[in-house]
């Protein structure tokens, strides 16, 4: 894998790959060290934008274009630790929607939106909001054409190649398959974020107390 | 400790920010006008980054329950002291116990920060003092009401008695971005006209209006960091540029950035003002 190096203003580039697993490779070899002169990182669907120490850019960027060694190293892990459950009650307004979309029954999707073992490839958008890799291609959908200007706070949701919990109430594009009884964003906790870059999550379905 | 007893209409805390939870999706906020802000902090003495209030087109009332050091900064808004003459702008003040000061409405610029002695302590959120709007992060905006402590004296000399400050023109310097191949010439649209600042322009960033930059491409963009200063073309070719509550990530192509010494500009732009971009080697198309 080889990263195309893009100027980003005087003080960052960004590296661009090829895939989201190819992004979170770059970040986690960048941020072991691999290249001298680099002040930040931000891991993203295919790139990773890299803050440059001052005067470094040109040797950041000839050593970033050049290395194409960089060592497939988010993928399944020795001795990784057991996933993060995130109970979930799959009764989302979507849910009827995206079977009808992808011709499944909605049993079928609740049973291949919970199978896999997720992976945070990164956090964006929102505080704690983690974009999660790993999903079953049958239901790779084009975000909504209309997003809603309010999503409910903890609504389990997928749109292309992703799945995420939204960590609280704020707009959004995706498909709404269910929410979480369980908070991935808590100022009472400490770190905040239940999905940090890395983390690996299972969708645990799970019936409503309110339901039979 | 200082009581506010009038807000204006948005005044909030803000320091140097949050800068190193990006990787959780948490914005780094801080002062939009890091320029005025890094100033009051030194007229006062406060060390770089101590907590100040941003106030955003004046208003701000406060009343000094303790004698303390103050310094204005950035918009002039005209202030007095219990009903005084007008005070200094850009110097540090010593109000004495029970001052109520009084913030009017700058006539020009937006943004004006009020650093005290010692920093604004209320209690830090991910350790930063700053509101984030976006993320909603940290200590809420001002209302009448709140009691502020300040922290204690930083024990450093007062050796600036007065900054020059030059008034920026509305000129705005732009290195290359990453996406500069989405658009047909957008460096060269961008620098051949000037801009309307939009009035929903706010510390997301400054919203401009002006004829669309065109596509070369229409396919979607995964997201990717963006950095303050960005700017940023959604869909309707309108420009965006990126300020302190940005959000980390974005799916819209990202064409150049602004010069970290003009961030101060954008951040002090009214609506309606006329902006103007230069290549960052002063180069505008028209030449």
């Amino acid at each position: 894998m080889s990263a195309r190096v893009l100027p980003y203003g005087p003080a960052h580039v960004l590296a661009e790959v090829d895939s989201s697993a190819e992004a979170a490779d770059l970040y986690e070899w960048l941020a072991a060290g691999a290249i001298p002169g680099i002040r930040t990182l931000l891991p993203a669907a295919r790139t990773v934008l890299v803050g440059v120490d001052e005067g470094a850019i040109a040797e950041v960027t000839v050593a970033l274009a050049a290395h194409t060694a960089v060592p497939a190293t988010s993928a399944a892990r020795a001795g990784a630790p057991a996933p993060v459950e995130v109970p979930t009650v799959y009764d989302g307004e979507d849910l009827e929607w995206v079977a009808a979309a992808c011709g499944l029954s909605v049993e079928e999707v609740v049973r291949r939106h919970s199978a896999p073992i997720y992976t945070a490839a990164f956090c964006g958008f929102a505080p704690g909001f983690a974009y999660l890799v790993g999903g079953d291609g049958a239901l790779n959908l084009p975000r909504r054409a209309n997003p809603r200007p309010r999503v409910p706070a903890s609504s389990v949701a997928i749109a292309g190649e992703y799945s995420a919990v939204y960590p609280s109430a704020s707009p959004g594009g995706w498909h709404l398959l269910g929410r979480a009884e369980v908070r991935v964003w808590s100022l009472d906790r400490d770190p905040p974020a239940l999905i940090p870059p890395g983390t690996r999550v299972r969708f645990v379905p799970i019936r409503s107390p309110s339901r039979p | 400790m200082i009581v506010v007893r009038a807000s204006g209409p948005l005044a909030t805390i803000q320091d140097g920010g949050r800068s190193l939870l990006g990787h959780l999706g948490v914005g780094a906020a801080g002062a939009a006008d890091p320029n005025a802000f890094a100033l009051a902090n030194r007229l006062v003495g406060n060390a770089d980054g101590t907590a100040a209030i941003e106030v955003t087109l004046g208003g701000l009332t406060f009343e000094c329950i303790d004698a303390c050091v103050v310094a204005m900064t950035g918009a002039p808004c005209p202030a007095t002291v219990s009903a005084g003459p007008s005070l200094g702008f850009a110097a540090p003040l010593a109000f004495p116990a029970g001052a109520l000061v009084r913030l009017a409405a700058p006539p020009r610029g937006l943004r004006t920060y009020v650093a005290v002695r010692g920093g604004i302590d209320v209690p830090p959120v991910l350790g930063s003092r700053s509101f984030d709007t976006l993320g909603r992060l940290g200590p809420p905006p001002l209302q009448p009401g709140d009691a502020l402590t300040i922290g204690p004296d930083p024990a450093s000399p007062l050796d600036t008695d007065l900054a020059p400050t030059r008034e920026r023109e509305p000129i705005v310097r732009l290195w290359p971005g990453p996406r500069l191949d989405w658009f047909a010439d957008a460096l060269g649209a961008l620098t051949s006209a000037a801009w309307t600042v939009r009035s929903d322009s706010d510390r997301v960033g400054v919203r401009l209006s002006g004829t669309p930059l065109r596509r070369a491409r229409t396919d979607e963009l995964p997201s990717e960091g963006i950095v303050t200063g960005a700017v940023q073309v959604p869909h309707d070719g309108q420009p965006i540029v990126m300020l302190a509550d940005h959000p980390v990530t974005g799916g819209y192509p990202v064409v150049a950035v602004a010069d970290p010494d003009d961030i101060t500009v954008l951040a002090q732009a009214r609506p309606g003002t006329q902006l103007r971009f230069v290549t960052h080697r002063g180069r505008s198309s028209r030449l």
